[in-house]
């Protein structure tokens, strides 16, 4: 009971983080269709960037100032890189991001070095937020879900209720007719770009702390929010979320069940040895195979349902 | 729009070919210190792989994010291969290759089907998915992937054919390079088939394809398998190389690599991968020596030819070439040096920047001297950095106000190549 | 029996029925114009027939066989070739590569990766007959993209034909063209499909009038009168639908 509740409240907030990182790439890819492979790059330029501006500052101002930072440098990279190549197609769109993730990493490698940074965890959110039997949970996953949440909101406020919202909206179909209409959809698409850059950005502010801070941060994220966007649909903040609460719950159930399908037949009766055929395979527990769901997932999506759960386009 | 064509007339083709097996020849004779026999063996796998990648993207519009899982997975069956020497069939070390390509071809059977229902961005994904899934089995299958350490061989076993014995580089290099040039044979040999021509016809027009009697997913499907086959033999030949195969050849960065390789040298053209591989080993093998910057020269010259040149190097000389060939290249070789010494001159800077830089904030710890091209140079002093950043400053200056005029005449001749070609003007 | 007939075809899109019941006939060898006004489903028609489409209900019978549900390339084996209304070429091609691409299957070449093209005369000769035809063999090495508009028109009329197919679909061949391109486009039309089935959706009702043996008339997805051209420009029905008045061929 303890052990469930657990998994499931560290499953969801891992989920609703990565739902702040995915959405940015959602929005982007569904307005500009450009997959932007150095998305998780700016998860970790937000986390350094916090790092660097809680040193000074503390960790507040950094919560504000970091994402605006990261969002400015997306506008920026989206103004000068990425429009000129808006006429060349996708493909070179695609290996632009591709080629500037590279780029980020070791730019931040050379700013801060190689090694893990210690960006801490602000002291006012340091401690458990409540303890059931013996386990407690920590008052900043608590607070990584509530910011998670009111990005959601913010982000659901901004499309539907603001004229902005409705521009972009409309710019995500139809460009040329609201070009005509006199709106600067370049402009609109730099701004996008880089308001999902301030997301992911603000990603790494939060999680920056939780987990670590270091060169390889972008690469461990990086192929996992690609899944939830493929695995909600891409171009629906809907399906990125409902995916990445399914990933973070699945993930972190399974990396913590020891069961395998040799315990499951030993259970039963059978007596599996190692001389058993398929002994290899039969004693693999879940967690161990934890790390191949995602992509077991995004394959049988891609295979089965390539909409994605919530998409509207493939 | 390129009109450009590589269609060598046919004593110039048997010149190419002859050509290229004579480089392939007698490359160890130039590059002879030291490990670069071991560069150009590396150099030779790549070009193997680059080349089987570009059956799909250049020559497909296929763009796969997962294509070492061919390669790798090849390696490992044929590192098994060689391991199993002891018992039972012994397969000798120069058909060791061909194990790690049906390897591949197996594997794309399977993979492929299932990739090459889609087409596009989902085709990308889901090679992506593949890839990462293949490397995240590798730890949970450690009787074949050999856990964290991979799995190593010798590929000195059994007794020598005519003294080789595969012990020295030099052999495994010519072995390398004779598999080099038969796969190209046979890789160039297809872009003239039926289905060669047709996998072209499908990256132009997938829809059309279907409306003159061909399935586009088989026509995919098959081209898979063959590519498959020949990054196999790269994985193979990989193996045999390095006496070691481990997670790292079926992994994202892997196939990311290749995919960087293919596209520096052009992937519409057929030689591009060929350029790819050589510039892609130098930046990632030979300048790793040099300096710790080279991942971000790598990023950089990358980021920068998709944005000015995103067909490749190969396109570049190509275009270089076709001035030559139309009588114009006169017009415009003096600007063109011009902006290319002024580039050099900011290059030059830049490079300086970069490397006090590195040094500076990862090897502090040493003291605050370096060498930089040859010299002792003080990171911590101002003289460095103003010359720094004055090549830089000179380097735009110059770029700014020369490449207007090399623009004007650039542009001035390929209107005419083009008018010549498209038959609109005698 | 018909070359190809369409029973009680329907397609909708959604809730919009684009093609409500339509039923034609050609006879093998006819040469049968569809006209009618915007927006009456004469593209949705080729593009069911020619398998692009999934059919909502009805049937479509190519010499006597169902191909309604049939994947496009299906029925192109089958004998019906199709070309579009806005030029679908394989743009980085040469226009000889385009042609010879379109034989290739009906030659039996399939799939096989082990032939070399160039040897294969029988491609080299029928790729080279309907350059001819076309009148492209000066811009034989040109890529398609890099073609004039009307040069692209006859490039994909090639391709249509150069399969060999009996039946032949031309989506507004002359849309776009002046007077005098679209009189050449006629000539050639006439040409390339001698003892062939032509179905064909023109605007251009002097380019009907003078090619077609029998005009359809399609109207809201129905065809309202299907006769010989002299009979429909008398139909007071599809006057008043479509032609307005009396029409001066």
């Amino acid at each position: 009971m303890e052990f469930t509740l657990f998994t499931l409240l560290n499953g969801v907030s891992y989920g609703l983080l990565l739902f702040m990182l995915s959405s940015g790439l959602t929005l982007i890819f569904s307005m500009m269709g450009v997959l932007n492979f150095a998305h998780a790059s700016f998860y970790m330029l937000g986390a350094y960037v916090a790092y660097a501006i809680s040193s000074k500052l503390g960790f507040w101002p950094a919560l504000v100032l970091a994402p605006i930072a990261v969002g400015l440098a997306g506008a920026l990279v989206e103004r000068y890189g990425l429009r000129p190549l808006h006429k060349a197609g996708h493909i070179p769109e695609l290996l632009f991001t591709f080629g500037l993730s590279y780029l980020i990493v070791e730019l931040v490698q050379l700013v801060w070095g190689r090694a893990a940074v210690p960006y801490p965890i602000p002291r006012e959110l340091d401690g458990p937020l409540f303890t059931l039997f013996s386990t407690s949970f920590p008052i900043y996953r608590g607070f990584m879900m509530l910011v998670a949440l009111a990005m959601l909101a913010a982000i659901w406020l901004v499309l539907t209720r603001t004229r902005i919202g409705l521009v972009i909206q409309a710019a995500l179909t139809h460009p040329d007719a609201v070009e005509a209409l006199g709106h600067n959809v370049p402009r609109i698409f730099m701004w996008v770009f880089g308001g999902g850059c301030a997301l992911a950005g603000l990603a790494g502010v939060i999680g920056g702390n939780a987990f670590v801070t270091e060169p390889g941060m972008a690469a461990t994220v990086g192929s996992i929010i690609f899944v939830v966007v493929v695995v909600g649909g891409m171009g629906s903040l809907a399906g990125a979320f409902v995916a990445s609460i399914l990933i973070g719950v699945l993930q972190t159930f399974a990396v913590a069940l020891d069961y395998s399908m040799m315990s499951l037949l030993n259970w039963a009766g059978a007596t599996i040895t190692p001389e058993t055929p398929g002994y290899e395979l039969l004693k693999l527990t879940i967690s161990q195979s934890a790390a191949i769901l995602p992509f077991l997932l995004l394959v049988l999506i891609l295979i089965f349902r390539p909409k994605g759960l919530l998409g509207t386009r493939e | 729009m390129s009109t450009l064509s590589f269609a060598p007339v046919k004593l110039g083709r048997y010149l190419l070919w002859g050509g290229f097996a004579l480089i392939l020849a007698l490359a160890p004779l130039a590059f002879n210190k030291g490990a670069a026999l071991s560069i150009l063996s590396q150099i030779g796998t790549v070009m193997i792989f680059g080349l089987s990648y570009n059956m799909l993207l250049g020559q497909g519009g296929m763009l796969s994010f997962g294509h070492a899982v061919y390669s790798g997975l090849g390696a490992f069956f044929a590192i098994h291969a060689m391991n199993r020497a002891g018992a039972g069939i012994a397969v000798p070390t120069s058909l060791i290759p061909l194990v790690g390509g049906l390897a591949g071809m197996g594997v794309g059977i399977l993979f492929g089907y299932v990739t090459t229902r889609k087409s596009g961005t989902t085709f990308a994904m889901i090679t992506l998915g593949l890839v990462e899934l293949v490397f995240a089995s590798s730890l949970m299958f450690p009787g074949f992937f050999g856990g964290e350490g991979g799995v190593t061989t010798n590929r000195v076993t059994g007794t020598p054919v005519l003294g080789i014995s595969y012990g020295p580089q030099i052999q495994v290099y010519y072995l390398i390079a004779c598999w080099l040039f038969a796969s190209t044979i046979a890789m160039y040999a297809f872009t003239h088939t039926p289905l060669g021509r047709m996998i072209n016809a499908v990256r132009d027009n997938p829809e059309r394809v279907e409306f003159i009697g061909y399935d586009a997913q088989w026509v995919r499907y098959l081209t898979l398998i063959l590519s498959a086959f020949f990054a196999g033999i790269s994985g193979g030949l990989s193996a045999i190389n390095f006496e070691i195969v481990s997670a790292e050849n079926v992994s994202a960065i892997r196939s990311g690599s290749i995919l960087l390789f293919v596209f520096i040298g052009g992937a519409g053209f057929f030689f591009g991968p060929l350029l790819g591989a050589v510039v892609g080993i130098f930046f990632s093998v030979m300048l790793s020596d040099y300096t710790p910057a080279w991942q971000l020269y790598l990023g950089l010259f990358f980021v920068v030819l998709v944005r000015y040149a995103p067909a490749g190097l190969a396109s570049l000389m190509m275009l270089l070439l076709r001035t030559v060939r139309f009588g114009k290249f006169g017009r415009i070789w003096k600007p063109l040096l011009a902006v290319c010494a002024s580039t050099a001159i900011g290059l030059a800077g830049l490079v300086m920047g970069i490397e006090m830089l590195y040094h500076l904030t990862l090897e502090s710890a040493n003291g605050s001297t370096m060498t930089l091209f040859g010299r002792l140079v003080d990171t911590k002093a101002s003289v460095p950095w103003c010359v720094a950043l004055a090549l830089m400053a000179i380097g735009i200056v110059g770029y700014r106000r020369l490449q207007p005029g090399y623009g004007a005449a650039w542009h001035e001749v390929n209107a005419e190549i083009v008018a010549r070609l498209s038959g609109r003007s005698p | 029996m018909n070359a190809l007939e369409l029973k009680d075809l329907r397609k909708s899109f959604g809730k919009s029925e684009i093609i409500r019941g339509a039923n034609l006939a050609v006879a093998k060898g006819e040469r049968c114009a569809v006209i009618g006004p915007n927006g009456a489903g004469k593209s949705t028609l080729f593009n069911l027939v020619s398998g692009r489409f999934g059919v909502s209900g009805g049937d479509i019978l190519l010499n006597g066989r169902s191909v309604s549900g049939l994947r496009p390339f299906e029925i192109n084996r089958l004998g019906l070739a199709r070309s579009f209304q806005i030029s679908n070429l394989f743009d980085k091609l040469s226009v000889y590569e385009n042609l010879r691409c379109a034989v290739l299957w009906s030659l039996g070449y399939k799939y096989s990766f082990w032939q070399r093209l160039n040897g294969l005369r029988d491609a080299h000769e029928r790729a080279e007959a309907v350059l001819e035809q076309v009148g492209l063999q000066h811009q034989r090495h040109v890529p398609a993209a890099v073609l004039s508009y009307a040069e692209q028109r006859a490039l994909e009329i090639g391709i249509t034909i150069a399969g060999g197919a009996d039946v032949i679909l031309l989506d507004e061949p002359t849309a776009g063209m002046s007077r005098s391109e679209s009189d050449a486009a006629v000539e050639l039309i006439r040409k390339v499909t001698v003892g062939k089935t032509l179905i064909m959706v023109e605007h251009d009702m002097s380019v009907v009038f003078g090619l077609a043996d029998k005009i359809a008339v399609l109207v809201y997805g129905e065809v309202i009168a299907c006769d010989t051209p002299a009979n429909i420009r008398a139909n007071p029905a599809v006057q008043a639908a479509y032609l307005g008045h009396e029409v001066r061929a």
